[in-house]
């Protein structure tokens, strides 16, 4: 079996002790930010990411993503306890895990959460183990018309969930583009709103963008809100989920992790989205529709299961087409142009290490993730007492050595702040952070495929229809764009855009 | 304690006269300013030869990277640091050719540095897509030759060693090629095997290791290369035309003269080990044995072709 040969690739790779480490410390990370409100897997690996270019990229890749899996079993600890999600994708746990934790079950809840989690992450991950490399030889089918026409569509699919207003969003995007439009033309090689300054030269850096965005903004904002950290502790005890719990949930899991997977492809706020369907799925499918809000177990289980399995699904594009599909994605993305690794549709096949390595790790990482979570719940409960006036000077502390310790550069420090405090500002004004570092990362590739397609098709426009992939993609853009005209789909709309009402992505 | 501090002053008088015989360098490590990312193919070759200058400079041989501006980030930089030979860096020709004639706000010239060695180059060859029309360089020409402007013909940047091949060989054989940027080798190579081109100029590294996948149709070097040995050379096909990317270490000028020819021999003696050649080879590239002198002398002789090139395209009026 070639697969089999293939997964004993990656378990020699993450059995080196040094993956192993960071793989473990990245669930760690993952979980602590996950249990912190406030605090996002965006934030925590753009603050990691300087620090993973001393070891070999697969090493960093393991750790990162482990931040981004790891996340989702935190978040719903801190929605069980302290009926605040620690993470957006597990707004909806709040409902019925805190009923739960107020009726004395908080462990069945958290029980439930984590092994939901575990089976949902394994379904994904074989998921990804069986989908990404078929995919990724189709995707040579896929040429500069075609990658552009994809990511217009993944970013009209991202303005079109945006949980705001589309024309906020769409400002964003297009900022973000304007953003990555400065540094050197790589066409035809003119500096392009550099001001004459060298640093500027390859555009803004990825790295002093989403640390300001999403480090700096995110400090800055949370000063403002006081946290309560009123928690339910003294009722966690039977973490293991009685026979009932199992039969209840074991449906709501199932169809929870393959609706994440799907939701996890498409570009969007996967696991957010995906978190709120699976509730929805649940209580319309339920015999008692009624009790969902006064703790019933489904309504745990599903949505933790379907945003774990989610970000499995989101792999799928970064690995297969090298796309992101999210903020997170974006990032790891970034990570890998940071370490030498070009993306796209060679990486399965010419970075077997990195990526078999990746996806055995993830196996290991929720084993990891389980025992973190069940046994160690004592420990994250104090976490949640850690007081934020300590947290956040050390946080913006790190953002800054961390950016000063890429390139030494002070203008990226001043880059920092400057995106610290728009993302500030915009977050006020309630504009989106999606679109903007989606269209930082992808802008100049959008901006390079929309220009190779000309040149091969030697100015000719019609090259974006003639290929029928991307003229198929086109389709859907146009439609997505007309859709909220139209009364009936509008009202949808807004019903999805209320569900998604995450502040990060 | 008095003594003591006495006959370390002795001690110090008397070592002077051997400071002025004996060159005391290196005492430090010596750092290498790598001007693209890992992986690239100026960083393979630093890899390889860093267990050799590590033995025999007797310091430590720290790799650095600071990518951006296709190298001029670096170029720039390495251009004003402290001449003491502590710092050098890699380059690659045509780059530091072209970009101070080409490019607005950097801060080198070419004549700000000193080459110490050509350590390898890799030959620029042509190479099409799986099923096109032409399997052989004279089908190629042919058919170019039918369909003018429609062959797209890929390659790494705009005023680089691929965009200059291309010209080149458009020159030679009065066809017309429609030039299509690449921003990286792995990209364009993606392209190709996809069909999305037709055909590239691209590095010897890019054919050996995707030769499976692609027709290479020529290569720019003097005699055919071991890793690509059913593929004839330019010139066995009448073409002079030998397009090349070069690369090596660098200095600042005012680095004192014996510190430079300390670094020369051990470069020189690091490119003469057999091992080195053969690992070298084995990933496509030409491994090369050149000093201050010969590096200076290929400098020279590259920048004259360039110029030539860049006077019949008439290349320098769209970007002044």
């Amino acid at each position: 079996m070639d697969i089999l040969s293939h997964m004993a690739l990656g378990a020699q790779v993450i059995l080196q002790p040094i993956n192993l480490l960071f793989c473990f410390l990245g669930v760690l990370m993952g979980t602590l930010v996950g249990v912190l409100p406030g605090l996002g897997p965006t934030a925590a690996i753009a603050l990691l990411l300087p620090n993973t270019f001393h070891v070999p990229p697969v090493t960093a890749i393991i750790m990162l993503a482990g931040i981004y899996y790891g996340a989702m079993y935190g978040g719903s600890t801190t929605s069980i306890l302290v009926n605040i999600p620690g993470e957006a994708a597990s707004v909806i746990t709040c409902l019925d895990g805190y009923q739960m934790a107020l009726k004395g079950r908080a462990g069945p809840a958290l029980g439930i959460a984590a092994f939901g989690s575990f089976i949902a992450g394994t379904i994904s991950i074989i998921g990804l183990m069986l989908v990404a490399p078929p995919l990724a030889k189709f995707a040579l089918a896929f040429g500069p018309p075609e990658y552009f026409s994809l990511m217009l569509l993944g970013i009209i699919i991202l303005i079109y969930l945006a949980s705001g207003s589309i024309l906020k969003a769409l400002m964003m995007f297009v900022f973000g583009l304007l953003i990555s439009t400065i540094g050197m033309d790589t066409i035809s090689g003119t500096q392009r709103l550099t001001f004459g300054l060298l640093e500027l030269c390859d555009g803004v850096g990825l790295i002093p963008a989403i640390m300001g965005l999403f480090g700096v903004a995110e400090v800055i904002a949370n000063v403002e809100q006081a946290i309560r950290t009123d928690v339910v502790t003294s009722k966690v005890k039977n973490l293991l989920p009685n026979l009932r719990d199992w039969k209840d949930s074991f449906w709501p899991i199932i169809r929870g992790s393959v609706l994440g997977f799907f939701i996890g492809i498409l570009p969007g706020p996967a696991p957010v989205i995906s978190s709120f369907s699976s509730y929805a799925i649940e209580k319309k499918l339920s015999k008692h529709p009624e009790k969902f809000g006064t703790g019933v177990i489904e309504g745990v289980a599903g949505p933790e299961s379907a945003n774990n399995a989610a970000t499995g699904g989101a792999f799928i594009p970064l690995f297969t087409l090298g796309i992101p599909v999210n903020s997170v994605i974006a990032i790891l993305l970034g990570a890998f142009m940071i370490h030498g690794i070009q993306p796209g549709p060679m990486i399965i096949t010419k970075h077997a290490d990195l990526f078999w390595g990746t996806v055995m790790s993830m196996y290991l990482g929720n084993a990891m993730l389980l025992i973190l979570n069940l046994p160690l719940i004592g420990l994250w409960v104090q976490v949640l007492k850690v007081p934020y006036p300590i947290l956040f000077p050390l946080i913006l502390l790190f953002c800054l050595v961390g950016v000063y310790s890429l390139n030494y550069s002070l203008v990226e420090i001043a880059l920092m702040i400057g995106f610290g405090v728009f993302g500030y500002l915009a977050r006020k004004f309630q504009f989106e952070m999606a679109p903007l570092v989606l269209a930082i990362v992808i802008g100049p590739m959008m901006e390079n495929n929309l220009r190779l397609s000309l040149v091969i098709s030697q100015g000719d426009p019609m090259i974006f229809i003639t290929h029928p992939i991307s003229a198929a993609f086109i389709f859907v853009m146009l439609a997505l764009l007309i859709s909220p005209l139209v009364p009936w789909i509008g009202k949808k709309r807004k019903r999805l855009q209320e569900k998604v009402e995450g502040e990060e992505v | 304690m008095k003594n003591l501090k006495w006959i370390f002053a002795v001690l110090a008088i008397l070592s002077l006269p051997l400071n002025v015989v004996a060159l005391d360098f290196p005492k430090g490590s010596i750092n290498y300013m790598n001007p693209f990312n890992p992986g690239g193919e100026v960083d393979i070759a630093a890899r390889a030869m860093q267990p050799y200058l590590e033995k025999n400079l007797g310091v430590p041989f720290v790799i650095n990277y600071f990518p951006g501006a296709g190298g001029a980030l670096c170029w720039s930089k390495l251009a004003a640091v402290k001449p003491d030979g502590y710092t050098v860096g890699g380059f690659s020709i045509p780059h530091i050719i072209l970009q101070p004639m080409f490019m607005k706000d950097i801060a080198f010239k070419t004549d700000d540095f000193v080459i110490l060695a050509i350590v390898e180059y890799t030959p620029i060859g042509l190479a099409v897509k799986k099923g096109f029309k032409a399997s052989t360089v004279k089908e190629f020409i042919d058919y170019a030759k039918a369909n003018p402007g429609t062959v797209s013909c890929g390659g790494v940047g705009k005023f680089s060693g691929h965009h200059f091949a291309t010209l080149q060989f458009m020159k030679m054989t009065g066809v017309k090629l429609n030039y299509v940027t690449f921003t990286g080798t792995a990209p364009m190579q993606t392209a190709l095997m996809g069909g999305h081109i037709d055909a590239v100029f691209s590095n010897s590294t890019m054919m050996v290791s995707s030769k499976e996948e692609i027709k290479v149709l020529a290569i720019g070097a003097e005699k055919r290369m071991a890793q690509l040995s059913d593929v004839p050379t330019f010139k066995e096909l009448g073409m002079e035309f030998y397009p090349r990317i070069a690369r090596g270490a660098m200095a600042p000028k005012t680095v004192p003269r014996d510190i430079m020819k300390r670094l020369e021999s051990a470069f020189l003696d690091t490119t003469s080990k057999p091992e080195f050649k053969a690992k070298m080879e084995q990933a496509g590239f030409v491994p090369q044995v050149w000093g201050i002198a010969e590096s200076q002398k290929y400098l020279e002789s590259e920048a004259k072709l360039l110029n030539k090139l860049i006077q019949d395209f008439d290349l320098l009026q769209p970007a002044k």
